[in-house]
């Protein structure tokens, strides 16, 4: 344990580097947040003020993407899927094989020192943000709820490293991975509930789409925070995201072990 | 007229060239215009999920919405074809001292570091926003008259123009600071808002920054309207036309200006 928290201080300090960067990414990043928000309040304005649109009200669903940016700072991969992508094809991966060292746990640590910096980092422009929207946020529906949604959103962490990282591995096998790393980041995009709240979908197709993993990686813990989703759902959630979070790590040590035996150290 | 003739001759082989080096690798040239048609799907969906709940946003029905994500899809996929490669690379060509190279072409060397690659990939996506354009003039009813066509084709070329001086400028950064590929990433975000109804948004400095200092929200809007024959504020087609204009005169002066203090590197 004592090797990866020493990884997890050289990734801190990595990635202090990139502070400007993560401040300018995050500021960017709400220009098209407050684009969604305005669309919002345009068609609640065309609906009359006390209307809801499918149970929210318009202060709900302007919550629901801010909490969301929340969740995604925290969530998000930035380049850790390209790094490890890279380390394959330059060969880099190759002194991982010789070191006592788990290429998986190194990666993780290095993963969380990326968030931890970018929390940070994205905290200021998203909370001086937070301040001018401030009449719209809603708090969370308990103090429990609050609590899980904290729990959810730590495994959805975990489990979008995994997704990260098995996308990755598919760099054993072919040149350029970075088709299949925006090809499932489309797929993530929609169906964790970034674009809209999935509960906005039609109820078979809403309920499809929450036996997948990728709801779990934005709307379960948002939908927790603002009681969406309650009682016996937070459970039901909380155990397909604890399934799916033991597939991710099945499938990124399967896939790294299949992975290395084709490997070839190319420069390495 | 010799010399349009001979920088002519020149972008067409430097697209032979494109082509030719693209299809080296047809297995990723084929999934990168599934990926890109993979995001106009969503964009769409977005849409399509919005109107389940609503008739109308801001004044816009569902196929004049369409319209517009269609002409904003065929605007950003046209800038893609001659330009975001070209652009993207600019901060590397100085990075590693390569530009060297190109400022030795007996060219402009502007015009080089602009359309050096051609993608011919975005060509069969920018059609697909077409297609959608044409698609939802159907649902509504309405076919331009050539007259409107026109107009499309010139506040269309107006929008390429806008976005490559103002992604031009921001790729100038990379003079002074090594990397700049943040910044051209922060642009992207822009391309998100582009899509929507700019009557959504209130008066206010949000609405007045995207309209007049980065009008994004005219480069797609305008053309849409115009189509569907609801342009009834003209003075956002002439902003248009003037700040395309006036953007690429600016471009021009900051390209000079950055390439007095350009450092070769590492040579």
């Amino acid at each position: 344990m004592g090797k990866y928290l020493h990884v997890l201080g050289i990734g801190l300090q990595n990635t202090l580097v990139y502070r400007t960067n993560f401040l300018v990414r995050a500021a960017f990043g709400l220009i098209p947040l407050a684009g969604t928000l305005y669309l919002w309040r345009a068609i609640y304005a065309g609906q009359g003020a006390e209307d809801k649109i499918n149970g929210y009200t318009l202060a709900q669903m302007l919550s629901y993407y801010l909490v969301l940016t929340l969740v995604d700072a925290f969530t998000a991969v930035a380049e850790d899927d390209w790094q490890i992508a890279a380390d394959i094809k330059d060969g880099q991966i190759s002194q991982f094989l010789l070191k006592p060292i788990d290429y998986l746990r190194y990666r993780l640590s290095l993963y969380a020192a990326g968030r931890l910096i970018y929390t940070t980092c994205a905290l200021l422009p998203v909370a001086v943000f937070l301040g001018f929207q401030w009449q719209s946020v809603v708090g969370p529906v308990s103090g429990p709820a609050l609590g899980l949604a904290v729990v959810a959103t730590l495994l959805a962490g975990v489990l979008q490293f995994f997704i990260a990282y098995a996308v990755a591995m598919l760099a054993f096998w072919v040149l350029d991975v970075s088709t299949f790393i925006f090809t499932q980041f489309a797929l993530e995009y929609i169906a964790s509930g970034h674009l809209f709240p999935l509960d906005l979908l039609p109820a078979w197709l809403h309920q499809l789409v929450m036996f997948t993993p990728y709801p779990y990686l934005a709307y379960f813990p948002v939908g927790v925070y603002l009681g969406r989703i309650s009682g016996a759902g937070v459970v039901q959630g909380l155990a397909i995201q604890l399934f799916w979070v033991g597939a991710g790590y099945g499938l990124a040590r399967f896939s790294f072990a299949r992975g290395v035996r084709r490997y070839s150290a190319v420069g390495g | 007229m010799k010399t349009i003739r001979r920088y002519l001759g020149i972008y067409g082989a430097l697209i032979r060239y494109s082509v030719i080096h693209e299809m080296q690798f047809k297995v990723n040239f084929l999934l990168w215009i599934v990926v890109e048609c993979l995001w106009f799907g969503l964009q769409l969906s977005f849409m399509a999920v919005l109107y389940g709940h609503t008739d109308s946003i801001a004044g816009w029905s569902r196929w004049e919405v369409v319209l517009l994500v269609g002409c904003n899809q065929f605007v950003q996929q046209l800038f893609h074809v001659f330009f975001v490669t070209n652009l993207s690379g600019l901060s590397e060509l100085i990075r590693r001292g390569t530009l060297d190279l190109l400022i030795l072409q007996p060219l402009n060397l502007r015009f080089l570091v602009s359309v050096k690659k051609f993608e011919i990939g975005n060509v069969a996506n920018a059609l697909f926003g077409l297609a959608v354009v044409f698609w939802a003039l159907a649902k509504l009813g309405t076919w331009p008259t050539w007259i409107q066509w026109l107009g499309f084709a010139v506040v269309c070329l107006a929008g390429l123009l806008l976005h490559y001086s103002l992604t031009f400028i921001l790729a100038c950064v990379a003079f002074w600071a090594v990397r700049a590929q943040g910044i051209l990433w922060g642009y992207y975000n822009l391309f998100n808002i582009a899509r929507l109804p700019a009557d959504a948004f209130p008066r206010g400095p949000y609405r007045a920054v995207f309209t007049w200092v980065l009008p994004m929200l005219l480069v797609a809007n305008v053309p849409a309207r115009l189509l569907a024959g609801t342009l009834t504020d003209w003075g956002s087609l002439v902003a248009l036309l003037g700040l395309a204009a006036a953007t690429f005169i600016l471009s021009e002066v900051v390209w000079r200006w950055s390439l007095r203090h350009y450092t070769s590197a590492s040579s």
